[in-house]
């Protein structure tokens, strides 16, 4: 079974989460984005066969929203960690 | 059929011809299908006998029929939500009707009938709405009240006790259970006939494209030049159109299903519960066929979980609570390429010659017939054909959604 480390209460087990998506950035100023980059920013996604940043919400728990780093072949969680608004950098774990 | 096989025993060598046969690859194909499943070959088999096209290749990773074609749970119905969807099931469930004739081949389509269970208040107002739309497209469907679902289903708990009392259930007669391996072999073998080849084990690792358009796939069998390429694949529409430089409005979630050991026969229905999350038939070798909702977050893997087997045993006995001495005889995953309006994506992408037939999440087996038809239409023609043009790949840049919330086990 798959285990995430929440940034607040530790290692549990993935029933106590709920899964947000992808981590996939809105555009900074939704008002002057084209139709063609706001759908791409609202349907389309990697879909990634390996490395993936995605969102958990731990909803049996603390209730925070947090980012982890999943292998979605292996199941393998590289890293969580709160999000913050400085810009997320690209994966540091090799693909 | 019959014929063939008494011919057969009155010869009594006991060995079969084969059913397709194995090709070296060649350097060029007018067309390429990746993907080996129902749709694919089913699109093989339409451009060969409808279109004349037979310089086509279909490139499978594993043998034919290893994913979703031989992972689902084998349902057919068209008593969608949708006017664009039951049309289109329909059409399918019309081609099921006539497979075994036109293939050649038993494909043991049993029309036993569909219910679909509503456990509340809304989900009986949402089997009343899809009734009538399904009455209006011509398609055989109606509410129903627990007396009549005990009598087409004797043994189902219709008390008020659960959890989840029945309240009543969408009715769907022509709906039913096919034997899924057989429309594999029997499209595979008309297309293999008529001079298709079927490249068993060619797993593709990339797709060339030049200014905008498609000029080839590399393989593990070496590199193919073409103009046309069908990506068919469920699990990896992602992987392969990435190869191709396209991004797709797909997540990948694993969807479960599982057997119990043989039963002596009490189901002769296929029983469908949204509320639930469950739906089962008895197959004729009188297994319990179940399956679930898709797992709750998205992976590319195909592992059985035990969570799983407790909540669809949990739901099982709130259903049919005389079966809690019944085992599990085995467990397996397939992977469910889900778009954000439960409808599939068909036809043309902004490369040329890169077309897709994706995104057919949890309901892509009993479209298979229908898919193929029209995809090998929209190869031979250019055109895309006015039943799948709600499925386009551009309907998401237009914000034109299809919103069809009577799939099947994904949470609405």
């Amino acid at each position: 079974m798959l285990i995430l480390n929440c940034p607040n209460c530790g290692k549990r087990s993935v029933g106590e989460f709920r899964f947000g998506g992808e981590y996939n950035p809105r555009p900074k100023a939704p008002e002057t984005v084209e139709d063609e980059a706001w759908s791409e920013y609202l349907y389309m996604r990697k879909n990634a066969s390996g490395f993936q940043k995605e969102w958990w919400f731990h909803n049996s728990g603390c209730g925070v929203w947090f980012l982890a780093e999943r292998d979605t072949k292996t199941q393998e969680v590289f890293k969580t960690c709160l999000w913050n608004s400085e810009p997320v950098g690209e994966p540091d774990i090799a693909k | 059929m019959s014929i063939k096989l008494i011919k057969q025993a009155l010869k009594g060598n006991g060995v079969l011809p084969r059913m397709w046969n194995s090709h070296p690859v060649k350097k060029h194909y007018d067309v390429v299908i990746i993907g080996g499943g129902a749709h694919g070959l089913a699109t093989a088999y339409y451009l060969a006998k409808v279109h004349g096209i037979t310089d086509v290749a279909i490139l499978e990773k594993g043998y034919i029929g290893s994913g979703g074609s031989g992972r689902n749970t084998a349902i057919i119905r068209s008593n969608y939500l949708t006017p664009e969807g039951v049309r289109f099931y329909d059409e399918s469930v019309k081609l099921y009707e006539e497979m075994a004739d036109v293939l050649d081949f038993n494909v043991m389509f049993s029309q036993r009938g569909h219910l679909t269970l509503a456990h509340t208040d809304g989900a009986v107002r949402t089997m009343r709405r899809r009734a009538e739309v399904n009455k209006i497209e011509g398609v055989d469907s109606r509410l129903i009240w627990p007396e009549e679902i005990e009598g087409l289903c004797p043994g189902i708990d219709i008390s008020d006790h659960p959890r989840y009392p029945i309240q009543a259930a969408l009715y769907h007669p022509p709906g039913g259970i096919i034997r899924h391996d057989a429309v594999v072999w029997g499209y595979a073998h008309q297309a293999d006939v008529r001079d298709v080849h079927i490249h068993q084990k060619t797993e593709v690792t990339g797709i060339s494209v030049e200014s905008g358009r498609v000029t080839g796939v590399d393989t593990t069998r070496g590199h193919i030049s073409t103009g046309t390429v069908l990506n068919a694949t469920a699990g990896w529409g992602s992987t392969i159109a990435d190869m191709a430089g396209v991004k797709l409005a797909l997540t990948t979630f694993p969807l479960q299903a599982c057997v119990t050991e043989p039963l002596k026969p009490f189901l002769n229905v296929v029983i469908v519960s949204g509320s639930l999350h469950v739906y089962v038939s008895q197959s004729d070798r009188g297994e319990l066929v179940m399956g679930a909702s898709v797992d709750p977050y998205t992976s590319y893997s195909m592992d059985s979980s035990l969570s799983f087997l407790e909540g669809i045993a949990g739901h099982m006995l709130e259903l049919f609570p005389f079966l809690a001495k019944v085992r599990v005889l085995r467990q397996w995953g397939g992977l469910c390429d889900m778009t954000p309006d439960y409808s599939p994506i068909m036809g043309f992408t902004p490369v040329e010659g890169f077309l897709v037939d994706v995104g057919w999440g949890t309901y892509g087996f009993k479209a298979s017939p229908i898919c193929g038809k029209t995809m090998a239409e929209l190869i031979a023609t250019g055109e895309t054909p006015e039943l799948i043009s709600a499925f386009r790949h551009s309907r998401f840049e237009e914000f034109d959604l299809v919103g069809e919330k009577g799939a099947a086990s994904v949470g609405h």
